[in-house]
């Protein structure tokens, strides 16, 4: 297993050291793997085969059914699937199959998240009103893109489970909007 | 001319670039310099590939590149700060054409709390759960 939080490390040590994991637990300030993956919110997982491949692309999972309420799909399901691929019981699905559930980033998406690149920098330069001004650009091109708009909240100062990450959630569900349809559990 | 600084996907190239109300133009030794491509007579070049650039209006203008066209050009997304003399490329479509194509998991390299640089290639030879969380 290797974990990675898209987040500044002083945001994610107190989990991190909490959990004491004896597996790779990484940072990812700039958010890499958004990028190199397709990942449009957190958490998401992706099962890797031994030869490096891609055998579950992006999906929503939590460790506590609690969470997977919040996604509408079964934390029990998902683990037991799980355990099934790492005894190597579960038929390995096909290279169409896999594809299909792997979508590109929108455009909008892509161009959000240049500007929420160029925040950082700034935010790091120390440049704090240049770079929220950017943060907003993203969140503003691409609202549904939660690594921008949630993944910008630690570094505006803003409580990213307060009153505007509430009404930030309301909203985008009244919508009717995922982040990812949960993959079958099959 | 004004200094720029060129994020090429977070990483910086300080360029020497010509700001107007058409955008932002660079010279070919920044391009170069900033995201590894050679103008040559054949065209925008990298590694075995090259671009035409010849009849794309807009692109060039007295030996100068705008940026965003070329951005365009490699299909790559484009943020810039005039006031605060910085632009950003991101990546390339390609790079997912790439992944779903081959169905290979992108590599990558990262620290861990203590420093230390980890790279899921380490772990051919294993399943890999990978889970990205946040604390937000």
């Amino acid at each position: 297993m290797i974990t990675v939080a898209v987040d500044r490390a002083d945001d994610a040590r107190s989990w991190i050291e909490r959990a004491n994991p004896t597996h790779p637990s990484l940072i990812d300030e700039h958010h890499r793997l958004g990028e190199l993956y397709n990942m449009v919110n957190v958490p998401t997982v992706v099962w890797i085969d031994e030869t490096g491949r891609i055998t579950r692309p992006n999906d929503v999972a939590f460790t506590t059914e609690k969470g997977g309420r919040y996604a509408n799909v079964s934390t029990d399901e998902q683990m037991a699937l799980l355990r099934n691929w790492v005894r190597g019981q579960l038929p390995p699905p096909s290279d169409d199959e896999i594809r299909q559930r792997m979508a590109p980033l929108s455009d909008e998406s892509r161009v959000a998240r240049a500007h929420f690149g160029l925040g950082w920098w700034l935010h790091q330069a120390g440049r704090q009103d240049a770079a929220q001004h950017q943060f907003q650009i993203g969140g503003e091109l691409a609202p549904d893109d939660f690594m921008i708009r949630r993944g910008a909240m630690p570094l505006r100062g803003s409580d990213p489970f307060g009153p505007e990450f509430v009404e930030m959630v309301t909203d985008w569900l009244a919508l009717g909007h995922t982040y990812y349809l949960p993959l079958p559990v099959e | 001319m004004a200094s720029l600084v060129l994020l090429d996907v977070g990483q910086p190239t300080q360029v020497e670039a010509t700001i107007d109300e058409s955008g932002v133009w660079i010279d070919a030794a920044g391009v170069k310099a900033a995201l590894g491509w050679e103008l040559k007579p054949e065209g925008l070049c990298r590694d075995a590939t090259c671009i035409p650039v010849a009849g794309r209006p807009g692109l060039m203008n007295d030996g100068q590149m705008n940026l965003e066209g070329l951005a365009e050009l490699l299909r790559r997304p484009f943020a810039h700060s005039p006031e605060e003399g910085v632009a950003y490329i991101g990546p390339a479509m390609e790079l997912f054409d790439h992944t779903v194509k081959t169905l290979e998991a992108p590599d990558f390299t990262l620290p861990d709390l203590g420093g230390r640089f980890h790279s899921l290639s380490e772990h051919r030879g294993s399943k890999v759960l990978l889970a990205v969380w946040a604390s937000w």
